[in-house]
């Protein structure tokens, strides 16, 4: 182990070697005595308790590199506890973010990991790449918080982190020192420690703190001295870093900036990009209002906050007494001529799962939001998984179909949001659109679509009573009129029991029942004709090896796929947004290939559908962990078998 | 949202009749209740166009079709959970929920509770014969201890529950009781259900002929019903008995009531609780009372009108300056909230 820099006492830094002066541009009042390290792209972990506010400090610095012009993805990582025990392992909280020039994923191995306490350092130092960077509050390194982590000696006097460069730091004391003038309790000190820690990381990528200081004054802005002990501790922190040198092993980074599109960005989650597509396809669609039904679950539980901070877009948020009531009050919703929406994660979808057949029996228009968390039951609450496509597409009683779709990154939620509501009111359906739980968490920059490039599909509300039947079929879509209570000469009956094709009566015919099976099947089967056809994302659409993934895993597939290529390998990326139905030409593209590879946070379910629909010899690729994909695992994966 | 101009002048119950065949069992109370709901339907005089009728799953959830209203024939226990979304789409829409004993205090026990402290403007009417009908003949919530049915041949062992103590508890605001038998007194009782802007739950006893026929027979027996009755009215004192010479005053010292006849001991009318809707504890001790010591209370034991839930919703809505959807400003949406930044080209 290199130790470099035990800053303590009076001594305020050791100067190890040479140091390279590097322009940063961004700051052009900083001294940049960093040896600067020109990459790419740099992952930072953030991890300290999840008392720590160590998703606030991930978010801040995901601003800041966004509003720099970087490319970035994040993947907030945090216990299923509020507030476990101060100091043990199940209660670490981490961020990381990945950012730099073109980046699709939140990174393989960090470079940089920050750990606030020993608990961070024991769950988290054994992802770090080898040499990369350890950030170490040494104020937490106590005898108590050691053994509270599982440490039996203390890592940073042996040989545990020898494989890192360590910058260990006593952030406790220079948070406390920074913010002394104001007075707080020994406590409410140390909560600004994470601020202190974000304006040293921030100088040492060469970003601003601006952003971050306005809206610390913003959140607390009927906190004033807390406002004013934490903006001071970030700049204590930034000017810690401008100030004392650096041990000369330590380097900082010039990442590299994003060459993108001209435009107007905004960084994006899952969970807002989900909310604002909703309220997009529902203004398509020129209805007045939406209704949300929902329950509080983890990770669905933000779409709740974010919708219900939307009620003049004409968002109604219902929080029923249970995941039943919301979905049956979202279809009730439907009915009276809103759109409905619910959302759920995997346990929460179950219990919808009655009222999703009555919404296709009655053929009602809704929208259900799968947030994926690992199952099965409880299962991870917080961690990420793609294990409800099955139970999207299948589970249900009887002969249930219903359009699936699937978002593939933060910002992709918008369109496929904007879809979900288009297949809905076309034809009259539930859509199960599936994002997870590291999609709805997880941010990027998005350029922001030109409002005026919205699609319209306007809904035409049946208002003519002349030879109105309510199950009278478009010969196009095979939708049934969607009539709003209220509407003049055309009340009718609508019900779960098996109706009659035309007039909607209760009908015990076997036949009628047989009909109206194939009829409901049909029009779902139907929407392949109305969806693009499948094309490779990346590389030809023939060839040797074929990477097809859904969902969160795109980011890692592509990378995969696209680091293969640049070595000459024959793989292509097929990433899927619809499944179910598939898109139309989905087979014959696919025996386009000799080998078919299916990356997948389950255990097999897309491969199972794949081979069950198309009969190709299509081979999973399985990760169920409750992290995502890293590109190396699917590299790696695919490499092996171009081998044999 | 689009509400019907055209209502015909003087409804008449039979503008609420649909042409579908009912299927009850002959002889079942729902008849009379579904012919009392038709005429106070007319009395009301909303168009059937702009009235729903929700159920769920039973075989009282039958009664949409049987009504030229819109309909929605829904799932086991869960209709005032669609019914609310119906009133938070569009509460112009006069709803009412149909629901039975097994279906709005067993499966959709949940969705009744938080419907009735919600205080949604729905009209619930919820037909109680103490049995499951339509799976032929189980014990049901509101079964009476001892009840034998093909799954609980030796008796049942339940406690049972007291719709009306039920809704009351759960902070209902207009609850009343009546009888499938009474029509006039029913159609009354439907009639300012539904003119009081909240959730009216009505608990109406309904004879199951096949599966447990006279299990109201102790209170609804012509014979008797006037001894075992108390029809409240508000601001009258609680007078029943044949020739109204029963009473009920509150017993010395506490807070019970005790079953008088007037004229007797030197009690006299003056003697006697008078009813006041408009109070929980006096409501709550009605909705207690059972034969063979005290008269079954019938009509409304309790209407304390607030504010309903979805008007709250639409009037935050409102406050915040909610426009239709279709009119949204997407580009100030997406530029909301947060902080965006220009590459330049």
């Amino acid at each position: 182990m290199k130790e470099l820099g035990i800053l303590t006492g009076s001594r305020e830094g050791v100067w190890l070697g040479t140091m390279t002066r590097i322009d940063r541009p961004s700051s052009p009042d900083a001294r940049g005595v960093l040896a600067r390290e020109v990459r790419d792209s740099v992952a930072i972990r953030f991890a300290g308790d999840s008392g720590d506010g160590m998703q606030l400090t991930g978010s801040q610095f995901t601003l800041e590199a966004a509003l720099a012009g970087s490319d970035l993805a994040t993947f907030p990582d945090y216990p299923a506890e509020i507030r476990a025990p101060a100091g043990t392992t199940y209660g670490v909280s981490a961020f990381q973010i990945h950012f730099g020039g073109d980046v699709s994923t939140a990174g393989d191995d960090p470079d940089v990991l920050v750990a606030l306490n020993p608990a961070a350092l024991m769950v988290n130092s054994g992802d770090l790449r080898i040499g990369g960077l350890v950030v170490i509050d040494t104020g937490t390194f106590t005898k108590r918080n050691l053994s509270k982590a599982g440490f039996a000696t203390n890592p940073l006097e042996d040989d545990t982190l020898a494989p890192y460069q360590l910058l260990k730091l006593d952030i406790s004391q220079r948070t406390r020192d920074a913010v002394e003038e104001f007075g707080l309790s020994q406590k409410e000190a140390l909560r600004c420690r994470n601020m202190w820690t974000l304006g040293l990381m921030l100088w040492m990528f060469g970003q601003d703190y601006e952003a971050t200081a306005e809206w610390i004054s913003r959140k607390f802005a009927k906190l004033p001295t807390v406002a004013q002990a934490n903006v001071k501790a970030l700049h204590a922190g930034h000017a810690f870093g401008e100030t004392v040198e650096m041990p000369s092993d330590v380097v900082g980074y010039t990442v590299a900036k994003s060459d993108v599109t001209p435009g107007v960005y905004r960084t994006v989650t899952g969970t807002e990009a989900t909310a604002w597509g909703i309220i997009a396809g529902a203004r398509a669609a020129a209805l007045d209002r939406i209704m949300l039904g929902s329950y509080p679950i983890t990770p669905a539980s933000p779409l709740l906050h974010t919708l219900a901070g939307l009620k003049r877009y004409g968002v109604i948020t219902f929080q029923a007494e249970d995941e039943i009531a919301a979905a049956c009050a979202a279809i009730g919703a439907s009915y009276a001529g809103a759109l409905g929406v619910t959302s759920s994660s995997g346990p929460g979808i179950a219990l919808k799962t009655e009222a999703l057949g009555l919404a296709i029996a009655t053929e009602l228009p809704l929208v259900v939001i799968d947030s994926q968390r690992a199952g099965p039951s409880t299962g991870l609450p917080t961690k990420t998984e793609q294990s409800d496509l099955f139970q999207a597409v299948y589970g249900r009683n009887g002969d249930a179909p219903l359009p699936v779709i699937a978002a593939a990154t933060p910002a992709d939620c918008y369109d496929v949001a904007i879809e979900a509501v288009r297949l809905a009111t076309k034809y009259m359906t539930p859509v199960m659109l599936m994002i997870d739980g590291y999609l709805a968490n997880a941010a990027e920059p998005w350029l922001l679509p030109d409002a005026d490039d919205l699609p319209s599909f306007p809904v035409a509300f049946r208002t003519d009573p002349e030879n109105f039947q309510p199950f009278a079929r478009d010969p196009v879509t095979l939708a049934r009129p969607w009539v709003m209570p209220g509407t003049p000469g055309l009340a009718h009956r609508i019900g779960g029991l098996e109706r009659d094709g035309t007039t909607g009566h209760i009908s015990y015919d076997p036949d009628n029942h047989e009909r109206m099976t194939e009829a409901r099947a049909a029009k779902v089967r139907g929407i392949a004709n109305d969806i693009p056809l499948q094309e490779t994302h990346v590389g030809p659409e023939r060839g040797e090896t074929v990477v097809v993934g859904w969902g969160s895993t795109f980011g890692p597939a592509f990378q995969a796929v696209k680091q293969l290529r640049e070595q000459g390998h024959d793989v292509s990326h097929i990433h899927l947004r619809y499944l179910n139905p598939f898109p139309r030409n989905l087979g014959e593209l696919l025996a386009g290939f000799q080998r078919v590879l299916v990356p997948e946070m389950n255990t097999g379910q897309l491969v199972t559908m794949l081979r069950s629909a198309f009969l190709v010899p299509a081979e999973g690729l399985n990760k169920v962990t409750g992290k995502p994909f890293k590109v190396a695992e699917i590299t790696d994966a695919i490499r092996k078998r171009l081998e044999q | 949202m689009i509400t019907a101009t055209t209502t015909p002048a003087q409804l008449k119950p039979k503008d609420f009749a649909s042409d579908q065949d009912v299927r009850w069992c002959p002889g079942c109370g729902d008849y009379a209740i579904l012919k009392a709901v038709q005429r106070a339907l007319a009395e009301i005089g909303k168009s059937p166009d702009e009235t729903v009728f929700v159920s769920g799953i039973g075989c009282a959830a039958r009664f949409p079709y049987y009504v030229t209203t819109y309909g929605f024939h829904t799932i086991h226990g869960r209709a005032p959970a669609f019914a609310t979304g119906m009133k938070l789409a569009n509460p112009g829409l006069d709803v009412w929920v149909i629901t039975g004993d097994g279906d709005g205090l067993s499966i959709g026990g949940n969705h009744m509770l938080h419907t009735l402290r919600r205080n949604v403007d729905l009209q619930i009417l919820l037909f109680n014969n103490e049995i499951y009908g339509l799976t032929k003949g189980q014990y049901s919530p509101t079964s009476k201890p001892g009840t034998r049915s093909p799954s609980t041949p030796e008796g049942s062992l339940e406690t049972p529950v007291l719709p009306a103590a039920f809704a009351l508890g759960a902070g209902a605001r207009f609850v009343a009781r009546s009888i499938d038998t009474m029509q006039p007194h029913l159609v009354e009782v439907l009639t300012r259900a539904q003119a009081n802007r909240g959730a009216s739950f009505v608990e109406i006893y309904q004879n199951c002929l096949v599966f447990n026929d006279g299990a109201h027979s102790s209170f609804t027996d012509k014979a008797i019903a006037s001894d075992t009755q108390l029809l409240l009215e508000h601001g009258k004192p609680l007078v029943y008995g044949a020739n109204h010479t029963r009473g009920l005053r509150l017993k010395q010292g506490s807070l019970a009531f005790e079953a008088v006849t007037i004229g007797e001991h030197g009690v006299s009318t003056a003697d006697l609780v008078v009813h006041d809707e408009a109070n929980l504890m006096l409501a709550t001790m009605l909705a207690h009372l059972r034969p063979p010591e005290f008269p079954v209370a019938i009509g409304v034991l309790f209407h304390n009108p607030h504010s309903s839930y979805e008007r709250a919703v639409h009037d935050r809505a409102a406050a915040a300056g909610a426009k239709p959807v279709a009119q949204a400003d997407i580009g100030g949406l997406l530029r909301g909230g947060g902080r965006t930044w220009e590459v330049a080209g």
